[in-house]
């Protein structure tokens, strides 16, 4: 879009110029124009553009926009003028949302809003809820999950909303039954629920959900005390297909063994650290819930695969997770014969698994799709070679620590698996050669290949050239890696939104330069690279308008310069990390001014006293999260951290002592396994 | 009730009356259910030695006791008017009078029955040679149990005794004007769940006990000074204070069974009330295990629920325990729904709100109520306004800090537009983060 506006700019001056009142850009219908605008969805600087080409243009934006994020709330009565068809209000940024904000926008956005994430904002209470309540009447969707510290009040609030469809309440903490049981008998239309965590929810009021609200297609319960009597009404109604009860322990195996009915339309089913499930209970509801997909019994540390022999063919789990489960390779088997449509498998930190147990799933499944083998350290290439020569549709494969794989496998990875969009080898003992193998999968999006000593430019460079849907790269700690590889992947993948080069001690400004062509970068991890200088932040900033997390701890080159300029471009930029850096008051003071921030970083920063930092935490308004060194704490007036802990601010006060080397990347990592060994 | 007797007055003047008169049971052995059917004693016997032993002596001297019991009781009852004039009204005083009250009248009414209790078998021999007014006895007795308190009445001892005032006790109600019967057996269910076995009729023998036995506070009575006691344990420890003789072991032990004895059939009660499922005439008779189950349940289905709770004042209990179980969770844990109607128990309430369309549980209502002050209070210190333009602009108090610039607000929106020039910086776009859902869903700042 840049181009186009400069374009738009020039075009504006020369019709000034020559006095001509129409512009070529008026005679295009509204449906055209709303059409281009449904496209202009990547970036959300293209709208503005669009906006600024005239009057028109931007009246034509302001009507179609329906979603908005506000980053900071002072501006918002303004924009709610200028937006007054916003259907989507999502003001998760805005940490302090008053009631009488909430009032507003009510008033503001009376019949067009639909949906508002109020999710983590803090200082509202029931009051502003109940002022939506009675001013939106078409709100569908409410998320105010985060508020350890609201009631049954709320919920109440929210039960008034009659047409209400979608509600997050998670770690809601003091909301009960009683609040639960305002939502259920006040919004029959209730199609999601999710009061994840909130602890005083007992079976009384899921159950009065269960028989209330018979619409209800998804439901979280978990983290709560449920127990098994709020199942059989669960169970009974006819659209539930999602059902989540993770860490629910006070469900048992009794729980599902007594069920009379199953659920025909529960399609996934998450039973995630409930401690106390056994065998028998799951496999009583795969009998019961035959048109279930997605199971994930992910440390069920009582549960025994092989249990699933009992079960017959016809079941058409698709997605099984099972990490950190007890799992044998005759386990594995049982699933193999049991589960014959499986698409998706999770067996990470499942240290029962071998090879074997992976060849006999393999041999059965040829069509599985996703297959996650962290931490499974036992397995060889023989494992993969199973893998690859069966499963060649396989679209994700995780293998972060597996550390007895070869080059070999890799590149019968790179052969035989061209739909591969996700890749993790971290920590894994691969080298150029399998790295170059891997560049036969065009199709990657993300590519994870930290903590692999052994790889060199020579290795991602041809990743660079063939790899362009690349999104993400996680280059942690490969040491290999000089500017000439990143340079390769910032021209070959220019969808590239994340980049992790942290402790790549050989990158310099060159690759930020290179990087600068991705537009549309947005976090940037460089810690620990030394030869980073205030230039290459410079470049990345001015490239990059999209930076939203920037970590460039113990860069000890970068300083005010890069400030100012993330301050002159970055104005999407919510969270950086600055320990070590030669930053001073100024280049705080500057930083502060960006409203986007909202965590900060800060330690060991020689060139900053007391008096700037207390300057920047007062300039900046949207903080959340700053963690400073401890010895700041009795330099800064206490009144004045008082009073930004009141704009939502939450204070993190470290002591780590200054460290001036750090060790090498071999080194680390050999502590790391000797860790493991122990 | 030994409380109750103690706190009042002295005991009858057993001095100046001959101790088996006054209390004619005493010639019995001490009764309870399981040696009252192996009375050895055959109804004849038992008349003709009441009759033999009636003394008009002893009548008189009870009479004129009670005579001098109820002037007592007048005097307080006038000391009571007396305050309640004077204004003082000192309340624990009032109730302390009003106790005491209570207790003479019990009392007095078992003084009475026992009275005419004596007289009675005198009567019963003539009323089987001959017809003698005797239902206008009877009534004034069954009158006299149904005052507010629990009355009294010694216990029949032998089946023989209760087979005859049975059809004494239905000619009573017969004549007393064709008491409207009802079934309100209130806590059937309860009594069935006791039963737990259910024998085949006829494989047990059915005891019925009258009205006045069953309301008796007390089943054992010391032979010697007449007290009762609810338990036979509690009378032979008693009885160790009337002499040495008492305290031998054997004095002290439980009545052993005789060893050749017949074994004891199966027994079940039947409620003197005549209708109620539980008497044995209806025609579904379910018959009650014990005879605490017979008390509890004479007690709660044909007595008057003397027994009002005081925190709420409207629950009303006949028998004690039920009260007091009550008073456990009375006030406390109000379940409130939207209707106003309130339950003891929350899955209670959470049943009502499931079987009724647009009932809401209502949270506590003086929560409810602070909040509401809260509102108002803001009302009319900084002009909250929800509504229009005018109050919005009064918003900016002092606890609205983030909106800084709302001066520029205006709600037109024309006018803003006038003023928003385009401004060629990025800085009039920075606060927008994103247009479109699909990014706020990629944002890996959240």
């Amino acid at each position: 879009m840049e181009p186009e506006k400069r374009m738009d700019k020039r075009i504006r001056v020369d019709l000034n110029l020559e006095q001509n009142p129409i512009s070529p850009f008026e005679s295009l219908s509204e449906e055209v124009l709303f059409l281009i605008l449904d496209l202009l969805n990547s970036n959300p600087l293209d709208r503005k553009s669009f906006s600024l080409v005239s009057r028109s243009f931007y009246k034509l934006e302001s009507c179609h926009r329906r979603w908005l994020t506000p980053l900071r709330l002072d501006l918002l009565p303004s924009i709610l003028t200028r937006y007054s068809s916003i259907s989507h209000l999502n003001l998760t940024l805005c940490s302090r949302l008053t009631d009488v904000t909430l009032a507003s926008i009510a008033s503001l956005l009376s019949s067009s809003l639909r949906s508002i994430n109020l999710s983590g904002s803090r200082s509202y209470t029931h009051k502003g809820i109940e002022c939506l309540a009675e001013k939106c009447f078409n709100l569908e969707e409410i998320d105010v999950s985060i508020r350890v510290d609201l009631g049954d009040e709320v919920a109440a609030a929210i039960g008034k909303m009659v047409k209400m469809e979608r509600v997050n309440m998670g770690r809601c903490k003091k909301v009960t039954d009683l609040g639960i049981g305002c939502i259920a008998a006040g919004c029959p239309n209730l199609k999601l629920l999710c009061v994840k965590g909130c602890v005083g929810v007992t079976d009384l009021g899921v159950k009065l959900v269960a028989v209330k609200c018979r619409k209800l297609q998804s439901l979280d319960v978990s983290f709560t005390m449920i127990t098994k009597k709020c199942l059989p009404a669960i169970m009974q109604l006819p659209n539930l297909e999602e059902f989540c009860m993770t860490g629910c322990l006070g469900i048992d195996n009794k729980a599902f063994v007594n069920l009379k009915q199953g659920c025909n339309s529960l399609q996934a089913l998450d039973m995630s650290n409930c401690e106390h499930m056994t065998d028998s209970g799951v496999l009583s509801i795969l009998q019961k819930c035959p048109n279930l997909y997605h199971l994930n019994l992910a440390s069920c540390s009582s549960v025994n695969v092989s249990i699933l022999s009992g079960l017959k063919s016809m079941c058409k789990l698709g997605s099984i997770k099972l990490d950190g489960c007890k799992v044998t390779a005759s386990g594995l088997k049982s699933l193999s014969n049991s589960c014959i449509s499986l698409k998706e498998l999770s067996l990470s930190k499942c240290p029962g698994v071998t090879d074997e147990g992976i060849s006999v799933i393999m041999a059965k499944h040829k069509d599985l799709v996703k297959l996650d083998v962290t931490c499974c350290r036992y397995i060889t290439d023989e494992s993969l070679s199973a893998i690859t020569s069966s499963c060649t549709s396989l679209v994700s494969l995780r293998m972060e620590s597996c550390t007895k794989l070869s080059s070999e496998g890799f590149r019968l990875i790179g052969q035989h698996c061209p739909k591969l969009e996700e890749l993790d080898l971290t920590d894994n003992d691969l080298d150029d050669e399998g790295l170059r193998s891997l560049a036969n999968c065009h199709n990657l999006v993300s590519l994870k290949i930290g903590i692999c000593l052994r790889i060199t430019d020579n290795g991602l460079i041809p990743i660079g050239q063939s790899c362009p849907r690349l999104r993400e790269l996680d280059l942690y700690r490969a040491i290999g890696i000089t500017d000439k590889g990143v340079s390769a992947i910032a021209d070959g993948c220019p969808h590239l939104e994340m980049i992790n080069m942290a402790y790549c001690t050989n990158i310099s400004d060159e690759s930020l330069k290179f990087l600068s062509k991705c537009s549309k970068l947005c976090i940037v991890e460089i810690r620990g690279c030394l030869q980073v200088s205030s230039v290459g932040i410079s470049v990345i900033a001015a490239g990059c308008r999209l930076l939203s997390k920037l970590d460039v701890k113990k860069c000890c080159e970068v300083n005010d310069a890069a400030m100012f300029s993330l301050a002159r471009y970055s104005h999407n930029l919510c969270q950086i990390h600055l320990s070590y850096c030669s930053v001073t008051d100024a280049g705080l003071l500057a930083l502060a001014c960006l409203g986007s921030l909202r965590n900060v970083t800060m330690l060991h920063l020689s060139g900053v006293s007391p008096k700037g930092l207390a300057t920047a935490l007062l300039m900046c308004h949207g903080l959340t999260k700053v963690k400073m060194h401890s010895s700041f704490k009795s330099s800064i007036p206490r009144a004045l951290i008082e009073h930004v802990e009141s704009r939502g601010c939450s204070f993190h006060w470290m002591y780590k002592p200054f460290q001036v080397d750090f060790e090498s990347s071999e080194l680390w990592k050999q502590q790391s396994h000797d860790l493991f060994v122990e | 009730m030994d409380q109750k007797q103690r706190s009042s007055f002295t005991y009858p003047p057993r001095n100046n009356s001959p101790k088996e008169s006054f209390n004619p049971n005493y010639d019995y052995p001490q009764f309870n259910s399981q040696n009252r059917t192996e009375s050895p004693y055959t109804p004849s016997q038992f008349f003709n030695s009441q009759a033999r032993e009636w003394d008009p002596h002893a009548l008189l001297s009870n009479l004129s006791f009670l005579e001098q019991k109820i002037h007592q009781m007048q005097n307080i009852v006038r000391e009571m008017i007396r305050t309640n004039e004077g204004q003082n009204c000192n309340t624990s005083e009032l109730t302390a009078q009003r106790q005491l009250l209570t207790t003479d009248l019990t009392s007095t009414i078992i003084q009475l029955i026992s009275t005419a209790g004596s007289f009675l078998p005198t009567i019963r021999t003539s009323l089987l040679s001959g017809n003698a007014p005797i239902p206008q006895l009877g009534s004034s007795i069954l009158s006299a149990s149904s005052a507010p308190s629990p009355s009294a009445y010694q216990p029949n001892p032998s089946p023989d005794y209760e087979e005859l005032t049975k059809g004494w006790g239905e000619n009573v109600v017969e004549s007393a004007g064709q008491i409207q019967i009802e079934d309100l057996d209130v806590k059937e269910g309860e009594d069935v769940g006791q039963d737990g076995d259910t024998l085949p009729i006829g494989s047990y023998e059915v005891l019925q006990l009258e009205k006045e036995e069953i309301l008796a506070p007390h089943t054992h009575f010391c032979t010697i000074c007449g007290k009762g006691f609810k338990r036979d344990a509690n009378l032979r420890m008693h009885m160790r204070g009337h002499g040495d003789e008492y305290k031998s072991p054997a004095a002290l032990a439980k009545p052993a069974r005789e060893p050749g004895s017949q074994p004891i059939p199966v027994k079940r009660y039947s409620c003197p009330f005549v209708g109620c499922k539980r008497n044995k005439e209806h025609k579904n008779f379910q018959p009650l295990k014990t005879l605490l189950c017979v008390k509890n349940h004479y007690k709660r289905s044909h007595c008057e629920k003397s027994y009002t709770c005081s925190r709420c004042n409207t629950k009303k209990f006949s028998v004690l325990a039920d009260l007091k179980t009550h008073e456990k969770h009375c006030g406390r844990d109000k379940w409130l729904c939207s209707c106003g109607t309130t339950f003891s128990r929350k899955d209670k309430l959470f049943g009502h709100v499931a079987l009724f369309q647009g009932h809401t549980p209502a949270l506590p209502s003086d929560e409810v109520k602070g909040k509401n002050e809260e509102i108002n209070d803001k009302d009319d210190s900084g002009g909250v306004g929800y509504n229009d333009g005018d109050e919005y602009l009064d918003m900016k108090g002092g606890y609205f800090s983030p909106m800084v610039n709302f001066d520029s607000f205006s709600f037109e929106g024309l006018d803003e537009f006038s003023r928003t020039t385009f401004d060629p910086t990025e800085n009039s776009f920075s606060f927008l983060r994103s247009g479109s859902p699909d990014f706020a869903r990629k944002d890996p700042g959240n």
